[in-house]
């Protein structure tokens, strides 16, 4: 094969080459979806499910409730109450509230964090208003439910976990 | 070089022939030609980047704020590291691989000739992005040489300058990675086995995988900062759901092979150079191979040691720590290696073994500080201080920098056919070490009581120390116009060096005449 | 200029002689006042003495060989290069020294994730740039700003004893308590370090981190911000004042007290003089890093207020925009400041530098435009 065949010919391979890389980065997007679904990563917008929740009554835990509002938005967020006595295993049920002090609807979105850190991997939430975004009228108070397991298999020096939520705006949402 | 050129008249039968003047560097396939590109790129890089380090240090000769305000302070700490780290450390040693890879496996030239001139060509573009983007609204980017989300991504229109000048240099780097490893895998001398290599060549085998593993990884994390400054993506935005120590994970995952891609080739360097002046071979040249590999690869499993005060499980400090304390025996090895050579040898001090000596000496100051450093609860209380500043001076400086000193110094001959001033030379290299110790030694002590690093302005029980810091960092600067002055008069002239004007070196540069011929071996030698 | 540089250059070398003669400056980590923190201390010395001897030993053996075996002595060159006993050797031996090492380390580590039950929370949030507390059981909220005044960091003034290290509210905890500390931070990563109490974390927007302490002495305790989080980085400093838990217990009744007081006379009615005093205050510890003390801000980066339009036009727009800040800039909300206190800053900035509105903006606008 002349010197220019050659070339064109590894051109050709090279731009099939590119091809399938730019096609192969659109693959991703459905590949990415399909992967989290198997897996179960990246579900924190499903409530978490317990089965069998037996209770440890010898095991006492103090639960701190934590409340934030960042990136200016202007709400007004805290527990109804700080700090709650629970069993492992056992069903709590806590209230948040919000209030829109502002004269316009504003939407904003809860993050929720764990101190210490790897309590989060036992704290098994069945209702949360962090799965959905939050839209508040003009002056408008809400209450939210928090409802949570703490899971039985938490180390047992663990004795005091704070649950703490951040609550961004939504941005391009009113 | 100079010398080179006034080879031309022997190599134009080559039928090879290139412009003269300016456009001969611009189209230049020759690795020795790219090599001095390189290296020269690299020393206007490292004075640019001394004089953004001098400026740091004259802010912080007093207490309060008397130079530069603030906000432009943390533009050259950032600066600072990222041209001395990628503008400065790396292409010297790349400068490195290009002259010396094909002269010492027995090669004509590098694998890929025009690559090789591409992948130069690449870096002084990337050098004006990074000044450039001190002139543009809001300066450059002030968010430490790190670039932690999600500072970086408030920061204007510098960081993104700096980041387009991250992508071009990952991919300068990666090629010349490419090209080294294939010139050393497919170009070697008949008879050259990979365990019959010199150790620079080792050095720097190891040294492009680490590349080649890594930089797509950093430019992977900047081009994650750059959509989520540009294009809505929340890869460290808590509020959409990502996470910013992510970016951490990620940036050190590329940063601390990084520390051994700068230190690897030094190794290489002075595993050369001490066989040489104690006229014995290497010890253990076998163990050395092993102990480098072994530190390259323990180098994946170490970077959160750089994150030890993120919060992390109690876990995840012990695996960082056992894995980080383990890299200690590699390292160790190689030190011990190098003094069991020096052992019972016949020793002379030239200017290259002085750099080389003084290289293992400082540098095992900055070992045992990273040894201290790796201890998680000392850690704590000494992570971002002036601490490990020293710490990483000591490795980088007296490590890295003072094994590329020694190189010249020790290869100057064969390159420009001359001898350098050996007075001088010596000179260089008292002056160095001296000032290089009383600007970082006491770096140390102001990082223990306290200091925080990357302030422009500090309380002032830490005045002296950081008065003394900056005395020795001025005197260290100025030494190197002294360096500047050796190179430039070895090239223009001086005694006539002979092919092998080391007698203990025994590799196969030393082989050629000085200079050597603009093609390295054309007929390869063989290797007994 | 070039004058003052000299002065500083000389006044620079005459305090450092003074100095060096007194010993005024540490070398070593700072006094320990907790538990962790005193292990940390023993930790860094023991490994800094194994370190010492180690090097002692192998640069011996280099600098006898550098004497001993040079060519200038005579000394002839001999042509072992493998050993393999020795070799093994100097890989086991500090393999031992290391797990000699760790041992301690992991002790400290283990003791340092303690996570029993604690004495009481504070949440520490980290601000550019100053730092907030909230005591998360007693309702006690407050901002910790430095108070070292412009003039001493750019030098017209001789720099206090405790220079870039103090703050208007300083972080209170009782002795032989155990204080968790939950920290967050509001923008960027910062991280909370005060030497002396062994404590250093991040603080993570978006997320709470924590960790903790127990001091055993009465004392005041200095650190600063550790991780580099934009200009001000080094001007956020951390004061811990540790007292007995009776004068805590005090300090927080007077805080409950203060609050409330606060809270009180909404409609009271100010005279713009009045206004102006406390408003500089205000501005001094909430505004000046920003846009400066002369209001000019600094151009291109922060706005300047004194001739701008908000601060000489609408007084409802200026009000806005420092109760709610403004999105997209560097301009924060500060409604959580008091009625007061954004009535009075607001009436400063309209009233100083060129800015001649003569607007007394009192609390009650403030009450009505948070609504």
């Amino acid at each position: 094969m002349s010197a220019i065949g050659a070339n064109a010919y590894l051109l050709r391979k090279l731009l099939v080459v590119a091809l399938v890389m730019f096609g192969f980065g659109f693959a991703l997007v459905p590949l990415y979806k399909k992967i989290c679904e198997v897996t179960g990563i990246n579900n924190i917008a499903r409530a978490d499910t317990v089965e069998n929740s037996q209770v440890d009554t010898s095991r006492w835990l103090t639960i701190e409730l934590d409340a934030n509002t960042r990136d200016h938005l202007p709400w007004t967020f805290a527990p109804l109450q700080k700090t709650v006595r629970v069993h492992p295993g056992q069903l709590v049920h806590v209230e948040y509230e919000i209030s829109n002090p502002t004269g316009s609807a504003v939407t904003g979105q809860a993050v929720p964090s764990y101190g210490p850190q790897l309590a989060g991997s036992y704290f098994r939430k069945l209702e949360c208003f962090c799965f959905t975004q939050q839209q508040l009228a003009a002056g408008e108070t809400r209450r939210m439910p928090v409802v949570f397991v703490i899971e039985t298999g938490l180390p047992d020096d663990v004795k005091t976990i704070t649950l703490s939520y951040t609550f961004f705006p939504v941005e391009g949402r009113g | 070089m100079e010398a080179v050129q006034g080879h031309d008249d022997h190599s134009h039968d080559h039928g090879h022939g290139y412009q003269g003047g300016l456009m001969r560097w611009i189209t230049t396939t020759n690795h020795k030609d790219i090599g001095t590109l390189y290296l020269w790129f690299a020393f206007i890089m490292f004075l640019s980047g001394g004089v953004l380090a001098l400026t740091i240090r004259a802010e912080l000769f007093q207490p309060g704020l008397q130079i530069v305000e603030p906000e432009f302070f943390n533009q050259l700490t950032t600066l600072h590291g990222l041209i001395m780290v990628f503008g400065a450390i790396m292409p010297a040693f790349v400068g490195f691989a290009n002259w010396q890879i094909p002269m010492m496996i027995g090669a004509p030239d590098m694998a890929f000739a025009r690559m090789n001139n591409w992948s130069f060509w690449l870096l002084p573009p990337a050098g004006l992005l990074l000044f450039g983007s001190f002139l543009v609204p809001g300066g450059a980017a002030a968010g430490g040489w790190t670039l932690y989300a999600p500072l970086s991504v408030q920061l204007g229109m510098g960081m993104d300058l700096t980041i387009f000048a991250i992508h071009i240099m990952g991919a300068s780097s990666i090629m010349g990675s490419i090209n080294i490893i294939t010139t050393i895998l497919n170009m070697r001398a008949p008879g050259m086995t990979l365990m019959k290599m010199p150790m620079f060549v080792w050095g720097w085998l190891v040294t492009a995988y680490l590349l080649i593993a890594v930089m797509p990884v950093l430019a992977g994390a900047v081009t994650m900062l750059l959509t989520d400054r540009h294009f809505g993506t929340n890869f460290f935005n808590a509020a959409g759901g990502g996470d910013p120590v992510m970016f951490q994970h990620i940036f050190w995952f590329f940063g601390h092979p990084e520390v051994y891609i700068m230190i690897l080739p030094a190794f290489g360097i002075v595993s050369q150079i001490i066989p040489a002046f104690s006229r014995k071979p290497l010890f253990g040249y076998a163990s050395m191979v092993y102990a480098m590999s072994s530190i390259a690869i323990l180098s994946f499993v170490v970077w959160a040691h750089h994150m030890f005060t993120v919060g992390m499980p109690a876990a995840g400090q012990l695996f960082f720590m056992y894995a980080t304390m383990l890299i200690a025996i590699p390292t160790g090895v190689k030190v011990f290696n190098w003094l069991a050579t020096m052992w019972r040898g016949s020793m002379s001090f030239e200017t290259p073994m002085l750099f080389a000596v003084g290289f293992i000496f400082v540098f095992t100051m900055g070992g045992f500080t990273g040894l201290i450093l790796a201890i998680t609860p000392v850690d704590i209380q000494l992570q971002d201080t002036y601490y490990v500043v020293a710490h990483f001076h000591y490795v980088l400086v007296a490590g890295s920098l003072f094994g590329i000193f020694g190189g010249i110094y020790y290869w100057l001959p064969k390159w420009t056919g001359h001898m350098y001033d050996e007075k001088l030379g010596q000179i260089h290299f008292w002056l160095s070490i001296i000032f290089f110790n009383l600007a970082f030694f006491v770096m140390h002590f102001l990082g223990l009581a306290g200091m925080p690093r990357r302030v422009p302005d500090y309380a002032t029980q830490f005045a002296e120390f950081n008065m003394i810091a900056t005395v020795g960092a001025f005197g260290f600067g100025l030494s190197q116009l002294l360096f500047l002055y050796v190179v430039l008069k070895c090239i223009r002239g001086g005694a006539k060096a002979p092919a092998r004007p080391w007698e203990g070196s025994d590799t196969l540069e030393w082989t050629l005449p000085s200079p050597a011929p603009y093609h390295s071996f054309e007929t390869p030698p063989v290797v007994k | 200029m070039k004058a003052r540089l000299a002065n500083t250059i000389v006044g620079g070398f005459v305090a450092l002689s003074t100095n060096l003669a007194h010993g005024a400056f540490g070398v070593t980590l700072q006094p320990a006042q907790t538990e962790i923190a005193r292990q940390m201390y023993d930790l860094h010395n023991l490994i800094l003495l194994v370190c010492a001897v180690i090097f002692v030993i192998v640069f011996g053996v280099m600098f006898y060989s550098i004497l001993k075996h040079r060519r200038s002595v005579g000394h002839k060159a001999q042509h072992f290069h493998e050993n393999t006993t020795v070799e093994i050797l100097w890989t086991i031996i500090p393999l031992f020294i290391l797990v000699g090492m760790a041992y301690p380390a992991t002790k400290t580590i283990l003791a340092m994730k303690d996570t029993s039950s604690p004495d009481m929370t504070i949440k520490v949030t980290g601000y550019q740039w100053k730092w907030g507390y909230d005591y998360l059981q007693d309702d006690i909220k407050f901002y910790s700003n430095l108070t070292t005044p412009q003039a001493q960091i750019q030098n017209n003034e001789p720099k206090g004893e405790h220079y870039l290290l103090e703050v208007d509210n300083p972080m209170v905890v009782p002795t032989g308590k155990r204080v968790r500390v939950l920290l967050t931070a509001n923008d960027v990563i910062h991280a909370w370090w005060v030497p002396a109490l062994g404590v250093k974390q991040d603080a993570v927007p978006g997320f709470i981190r924590d960790s903790w302490f127990k001091v055993d002495k009465e004392g005041t305790y200095r650190g600063q911000c550790a991780e580099l989080c934009g200009k001000d980085h080094a001007f956020m400093p951390i004061v811990v004042e540790a007292v007995s838990p009776e004068k805590y217990a005090q300090w927080v009744a007077e805080q409950k007290q203060k609050s409330a007081a606060t809270k009180v006379d909404p409609n009271k009615k100010f005279a713009l003089d009045e206004l102006k005093a406390l408003g500089e205050k205000v501005y001094a510890s909430n505004c000046v890093a920003c846009h400066q003390a002369n209001g000019q801000g600094l151009p291109g980066v922060f706005a300047a207020v004194d001739g701008s339009k908000i601060a000489t036009g609408d007084v409802k727009a200026h009000i806005d925009i420092v109760l709610n800040g403004k999105p997209g800039t560097a301009m924060a909300p500060f409604k959580q400041l008091s009625d007061v206190d954004i009535a009075a800053v607001v009436t400063y900035e309209r009233n100083s530098w060129s800015n001649k509105t003569g607007d007394a903006v009192q609390p009650a606008d403030i009450k009505a435009a948070r609504k």
